[in-house]
C-alpha cells in the first residue's frame, strides 16, 4: 500500500498516483482476506517527515506482521515507525545516502527487521551490487521493485529477480507487475522468497487467496 | 479483566489491540494491584531472556505473578519471550535465572546449516487436548525467534512446529501456557488463539 496525501494510491511506473480511496478501509479489507503481511509506505514522508499518528491509525488495525516505510533517514526513525507498530522497517533512500544505517538498524534492533526497499529502472548490475551490499550490511530482507514494471499489471520483472536473488541468501521480496495469478507463481520460480502486489488487489476481483492457492497448486509452500 | 505486563521488552499495541478485537477488558500493567484485580495475565514481550528476568525483577513483578500464578491459578499467557520466561533457566547471554513456572529451560534452536531468526508463517501441530487450539482450521502462525522452551516434561508441549528440529510452538501446564509464535500477528487463526485464553 502506498500513500499520498493521506489517501491510499497506486502509480503505473512510478507516476500517475491514482487515488484508489481510503487506507484504512483498504487495510480493513487486507485484513479480513487474511493477507499474509502488509507494505504501508507513505510517499510523503520524505517531505513532510514520518506521521506517528497516521501509522498507528494503520497498525491499529494490522493483525498481520506489518512492514513501514517512507521517509527512513535516521535511527530515530527507524524506532518512530517501531513503536508505531512496525514488524519491519524498510529503508530506501535513506539506505542510498547513508549505507551505514543498515548496519546501525541492524545492530540495534536486529536484521529480522531492517528490509532495504530498491526501486530499479535499467540498471539490473547496479541493484545486484546494491542487494549484496545492504545483505553484507544487515539488511534481513531485500523489497525489489521494477520501476518499468510497476502497476502495468503483465508480470514481475523475472530477468531482474533472478538475478537479484542468485546473488544474495536474504529473501527477496518481489514486487511490481502482478496482473494474474501466475505471475506471482512466475516470480516465486523465478527466486522470489515472497511476493507483494497492490494493483492486482484494486483492479481486478483477484484476492490473495486465490494467489495462495495458484502457489500451492504448483507445489509452492503457502498459507491457505 | 486482562492484565498484560508492562516491563518495557517490546512493542505490546498490537496485543492491546488483538485483545481490544476481542471485545476484551485489558490494561497494559506493572501495577500489582491491578495483576491481583484481573481474571487473566498475558506477558508478552520480544527480546533477551536476561534483559527480561532484569526487568520483571526491578519493576518488582515476580513475587506479585507468583502468587497469582501459583497460588491463585489465574490463567496465564506467555507469548514469545513471554513463553520462553516460564522455564527455569535460560542460556541466552549466560545462565540466567527463569520465572519456574514450567520445568525445562530456554536454549537456542538447534538449525543446522538454516537461518536464524526463525522467521515467518511456519505449521503448528497442536496436541490433542491443547485447550488454546480448540476449534481451529488453520495450521499457520507467525514466529520471530532464535530461542526456544524445552519443557522437562514432554506432556507440556501442546504444539510443535519444526524448523531444523521440532520443538515446543506452545506450552500448557494447569492455568498455564505459553506460546512462541506471535498469536496477535497470526491473523484469524492467532485471534482464535487469544480467544480461547480468554474464555479460561
Amino acid at each position: 500500500m502506498t500513500i499520498k496525501n493521506e489517501r491510499l494510491v497506486k502509480s503505473v511506473r512510478f507516476s500517475n498516483h491514482r487515488n484508489i480511496g481510503s487506507y484504512i478501509a483498504a487495510v480493513r479489507v487486507f485484513n479480513a482476506r487474511d493477507v499474509d503481511e502488509l507494505i504501508f509506505l507513505d510517499l510523503d514522508a520524505s517531505a513532510r517527515g514520518i506521521r506517528p499518528d497516521l501509522l498507528r491509525e494503520v497498525t491499529k488495525e494490522c493483525f498481520m506482521p506489518v512492514t513501514l516505510g517512507g521517509g527512513v533517514r535516521t535511527l530515530e526513525d527507524i524506532q518512530t515507525l517501531l513503536t508505531s507498530g512496525a514488524d519491519k522497517v524498510s529503508i530506501n533512500t535513506g539506505a542510498l545516502e547513508n549505507p551505514e544505517l543498515i548496519d546501525a538498524g541492524a545492530q540495534r534492533y536486529g536484521s529480522q527487521c531492517i528490509v532495504v526497499s530498491i526501486d530499479v529502472g535499467e540498471d539490473v548490475a547496479g541493484a545486484v551490487t546494491w542487494a549484496k551490499e545492504a545483505q553484507t550490511r544487515g539488511a534481513g530482507e531485500i523489497l525489489l521493485t521494477s520501476i518499468s514494471h510497476d502497476g502495468v499489471m503483465e508480470g514481475y520483472n523475472l530477468s531482474l529477480i533472478e538475478a537479484v536473488s542468485k546473488a544474495v541468501r536474504i529473501p527477496v521480496i518481489a514486487c511490481g507487475g502482478a496482473g494474474l495469478p501466475v505471475h506471482c507463481v512466475e516470480a516465486v520460480v523465478h527466486g522470489a522468497s515472497a511476493v507483494a502486489a497492490a494493483s492486482i488487489f484494486q483492479y481486478t476481483q483477484t484476492t490473495p487467496q486465490m494467489i495462495k492457492k495458484a502457489l500451492a497448486d504448483a507445489g509452492i509452500p503457502a498459507r491457505l | 479483566m486482562i492484565a498484560v505486563v508492562d516491563y518495557g521488552m517490546g512493542n505490546v499495541a498490537s496485543v492491546r489491540n488483538a485483545l481490544a478485537l476481542l471485545g476484551a477488558e485489558a490494561i497494559i500493567t506493572a501495577r500489582a494491584e491491578d495483576f491481583e484485580r484481573a481474571t487473566h495475565i498475558i506477558l508478552p514481550g520480544v527480546g533477551a531472556f536476561p534483559d527480561g528476568m532484569r526487568e520483571l525483577w526491578e519493576r518488582g513483578l515476580i513475587p506479585v505473578l507468583r502468587r497469582e500464578v501459583l497460588e491463585n491459578q489465574k490463567p496465564f499467557l506467555g507469548i514469545c519471550l513471554g513463553m520462553q520466561l516460564l522455564a527455569e533457566a535460560g542460556e541466552e547471554g549466560g545462565d540466567t535465572k527463569g520465572l519456574g513456572f514450567i520445568a525445562g529451560k530456554t536454549r537456542k534452536l538447534t538449525v543446522a546449516g538454516l537461518r536464524l531468526p526463525h522467521i515467518g508463517w511456519d505449521d503448528v501441530t497442536s496436541a490433542p487436548g491443547a485447550r488454546l487450539f480448540a476449534d481451529i482450521d488453520s495450521r499457520d502462525f507467525y514466529f520471530v525467534h532464535s530461542y526456544v522452551m524445552e519443557p522437562a516434561d514432554s506432556a507440556a508441549i501442546a504444539a510443535t512446529c519444526t524448523y531444523g528440529e521440532a520443538f515446543a510452538a506452545a506450552v500448557q501446564k494447569d492455568n498455564i501456557f505459553g506460546v512462541q509464535f506471535h498469536p496477535e500477528k497470526s491473523q484469524k487463526a492467532g485471534i482464535a488463539v487469544l480467544r480461547n485464553f480468554i474464555n479460561l
